[in-house]
């Protein structure tokens, strides 16, 4: 079963991509997680997603488009990457969710491609 | 103390008693349940005003009884089943004044009847003997709290319909039947004791298990491994406080301080562990409270007797060869005898087997780095810090990784 683990990541996590103090114990705590998710062969696809306030996102209000600068949402977590896992339950997939160096991640059920 | 933690206490100690006495009767556990949870209300409101009564337990099983017979009158179920449930109320007025039976003994061992999903004992037990509820159950399993809730309805169904019953198994099939109890209750401890790395999602548990485990040990004192199962758990628990230090940072048994310890957890462990040899029948949760117990003595001796816990896992991975169990004894030898010895060891455990299991991943990096293999020891720590679930224990372990 395809299961996508969303992974929310806190303002902090995304200043210490680019601060040149944290950037490297932030790259490594993904690196040995995306190596272990790779090395145990339960990964369909996955990437990482460039910081909320690059985004664009379009709205449409009655019938109109809107763009505006920035994510969906303001929320203090934001989606920070995506894994698409390919695991027998949702238990197993909350334990690859668990072990993501992140303090939230949703996890759902894909449907079948269409 | 105050009235809310005494109705906390009453609560934890007397939740699962009146649902089994109630229970075995009634053979409705959800109506027992609502019965109890309104009781429970009912205290809440009342004890706090009116002050808690003599017989705390005996107040909630009248509150609940009534709720019961209420609940009879409104559904008006058959008139045989009303006739038992006077009859029941009658005979448990005069018992109130009385000993209350206690039946938690036998949920104990319904809980993780043979019929029953193994992996569901010890949910059914934390809900139906303590009653904790199916969200924090599934937060303590990782498991979608929905998810616990069908399966544990599921469950008592099964439990329902297969008319499972409240009796406690004969000698013959007692050794087994205990096994899957005590088995049960070390899974609500959590994975803590052989676990290298420290796990602490299980943490909100233990608590629990450590006092399902001093009730089967009261109970049955004439079985070793209940008593060996409570030792284990107090050994592990007196440690408990201390693999983190003041700024929250994983530290491993190795550095720390036995100081720090609790010495009343460590002695009552002791006790439990010699009830349990004066019984004379070895097995492996004494042998693995007897591997802790060494490890205690470091707080009088100062140091840690490494061929002893060797010896001791040698038993265990002979009695019970489970990953944790092959991995722990590695450890030990190593500590030992050396880390080659250790390392040969742990490269014997079948490859299909150790796949994500962090702790053999920490201590293969931990036996490489010593033996300075640089690439063995920087892949293997890959491992274990990608595998880590508990953030303290990542960034131990990258600390280390850092240092070859």
């Amino acid at each position: 079963m395809h299961f996508t683990l969303m992974l929310f990541e806190g303002t902090e996590d995304f200043a210490a991509r680019k601060d040149p103090e944290k950037q490297q114990e932030y790259l490594a705590g993904w690196s040995h997680y995306v190596h272990a998710l790779r090395d145990s062969g339960v990964v369909v696809t996955g990437f990482g997603l460039h910081a909320p306030e690059t985004a664009a996102t379009l709205q449409r209000n009655d019938g109109t488009i809107f763009v505006q600068d920035g994510p969906f949402t303001e929320t203090k977590e934001q989606l920070g990457g995506l894994f698409v896992i390919d695991v027998p339950d949702l238990d197993t997939a909350l334990e690859w969710a668990a072990r993501a160096p992140v303090n939230a991640v949703e996890v759902r059920q894909n449907l079948p491609a269409m | 103390m105050d009235t809310y933690q005494t109705i906390e206490n009453t609560v934890r100690d007397s939740y699962g008693r009146i649902i089994s006495y109630l229970a075995v009767n009634w053979r409705d556990d959800e109506a027992v349940e609502d019965a109890l949870a309104d009781a429970l209300v009912s205290a809440l409101e009342s004890w706090p005003k009116k002050g808690i009564p003599d017989k705390p337990e005996a107040w909630l099983l009248t509150v609940a009884k009534r709720r019961l017979m209420d609940r009879v009158r409104r559904e008006r179920v058959s008139e045989r089943a009303y006739m038992a449930l006077l009859a029941m109320s009658e005979e448990a007025q005069h018992m109130e004044s009385a000993a209350f039976p206690d039946e938690r003994l036998k949920m104990l061992f319904l809980c993780s009847h043979p019929d029953i999903d193994p992996s569901m004992h010890t949910p059914l037990m934390l809900q139906v003997v303590l009653g904790i509820d199916a969200a924090r159950i599934a937060s303590a399993f990782m498991v979608k709290p929905s998810t616990m809730g069908q399966r544990l309805t599921r469950a008592k169904a099964r439990i329902r319909s297969e008319r499972l019953t409240f009796e406690m198994p004969d000698l013959a099939e007692l050794p087994k039947r205990l096994d899957a109890v005590l088995e049960a209750i070390y899974a609500a401890y959590g994975s803590g004791w052989d676990d290298l790395a420290g796990d602490s999602r299980r943490r909100g548990l233990t608590d629990e298990a450590i006092y399902l485990g001093r009730l089967i040990a009261a109970h049955m004192p004439e079985e070793p491994e209940a008593h060996g199962l409570l030792a284990l758990m107090l050994h592990c628990e007196a440690r408990s406080k201390t693999r983190r230090d003041e700024a929250g940072a994983y530290t491993p048994l190795s550095e720390q301080n036995p100081s720090r310890w609790s010495a009343a957890l460590m002695a009552e462990a002791e006790n439990a562990l010699h009830a349990a040899a004066r019984l004379d029948r070895v097995g492996r949760f004494q042998l693995m409270a007897a591997i802790q117990s060494v490890h205690a003595q470091r707080a009088r001796t100062g140091n840690t007797a490494w061929n002893e816990i060797a010896l001791l896992y040698e038993g265990l991975s002979r009695m019970s060869p489970t990953l944790g169990v092959l991995v722990g004894r590695a450890a030990a030898v190593a500590e030992a005898y050396g880390a080659q010895e250790g390392l040969r060891l742990l490269e014997a455990i079948p490859s299909g087997t150790r796949g994500s299991y962090q702790p053999y991943w920490a201590l293969a990096a931990h036996l490489h780095r010593e033996m300075g293999h640089v690439e063995e020891a920087r892949a293997a720590y890959r491992l274990a810090i990608g595998l880590c679930e508990d953030h303290a224990v990542r960034q131990f372990l990258q600390q280390r990784a850092m240092e070859i």
